[in-house]
């Protein structure tokens, strides 16, 4: 797959992650699960980037005597997600037109 | 493998990064081994489910690459304390050869100024043989001697035609002479100047 299309549908898949609340790294990959592969250092690399972009923010908390990073989505993440949507009815409707019959032209 | 034997592979293989960011890796993958191993996975599972530590550095080494060339670029100008201390004992060899070479420069300039002085001179004189001429042309005219007021007018006119050429030629010097002194000292002056890429 093109890096550059796999890298925007991974942001989307982690801000959809933590889009009902806030989560952390373990858990985002164990929610991703049946749905994508994810490796850990993946993960990280794109919460960096998401955190850059501000569209999550990141807080340190205390989790059975050590700390443990969460990750929570912002307004602009949120509108991350809604811009992915309607590229993706776009998207859609050209992958129509490309596995469309008949427009071979031999 | 042990989730501390793992972390310093991990640190071993990340160790040119700044320490900031390596504690980062550090306490994200460890973060990560802990919460598998509360999940119920035994220890030695849930470090070989995140992988070899090796090839994760590697990889996070490799998406950093060209981060890290910017920041070698920025600090290769830096000069260190050795350098400094090697600059101020040998101070009294250097400075005077630097001084002498200065000398030696600014005697070149000197010189090249100079000509251009005296081709500016000798023009001036041609304007002063002209005027002399002229008058002297008058004087000669009033009292009556048509010759030799000719031959003095006659020799005014030269000595302005020569002024006027004189000129054009000291122009051209003068404009090559302060060209050739911006270009060196340019040239002198390059290596401490900072590149614009």
């Amino acid at each position: 797959m093109d890096i550059q299309l796999k890298r925007g549908l991974l942001d989307v898949c982690v801000l959809a992650a933590i889009k009902d609340g806030e989560s952390y790294g373990y858990k985002i990959i164990k929610d991703m699960k049946p749905y994508m592969e994810m490796s850990e250092s993946t993960l990280y690399t794109i919460l960096k980037r998401l955190e850059s972009a501000e569209m999550l923010t990141v807080r340190c908390a205390e989790h059975g005597g050590r700390l443990r990073k969460y990750y929570k989505i912002t307004s602009a993440g949120l509108c991350r997600i809604e811009d992915f949507k309607t590229e993706w009815k776009e998207i859609m409707l050209i992958y129509s037109f490309v596995t469309k019959e008949g427009i071979t032209d031999d | 493998m042990t989730k501390n034997e793992f972390l310093e592979a991990l640190r071993r293989g990340l160790s040119s990064l700044p320490e900031e960011e390596i504690s980062e890796h550090i306490s994200f993958y460890s973060e990560m081994i802990d919460d598998r191993i509360e999940e119920g996975l035994p220890m030695d599972e849930a470090i070989e489910g995140i992988g070899n530590p090796e090839s994760i550095a590697f990889q996070i080494m490799s998406e950093h690459a060209p981060l890290e060339e910017k920041k070698k670029e920025k600090t290769r100008r830096k000069i260190g304390a050795l350098e400094i201390v090697l600059l101020v004992l040998g101070s009294p060899l250097w400075l005077s050869l630097l001084i002498a070479v200065f000398s030696v420069i600014f005697s070149l300039y000197v010189v090249l100024w100079s000509v251009i002085a005296s081709f500016w001179a000798v023009a001036a004189s041609f304007v002063g043989v002209a005027i002399v001429g002229f008058i002297t042309s008058g004087v000669f005219t009033f009292f009556g001697n048509v010759q030799a007021a000719l031959a003095m007018f006659g020799i005014g006119i030269l000595s302005l035609g020569l002024f006027i050429l004189g000129i054009i030629g000291c122009i051209g010097a003068t404009k090559g002479a302060a060209f050739l002194t911006k270009k060196s000292v340019l040239l002198m002056i390059s290596p401490f100047r900072r590149k614009e890429n």
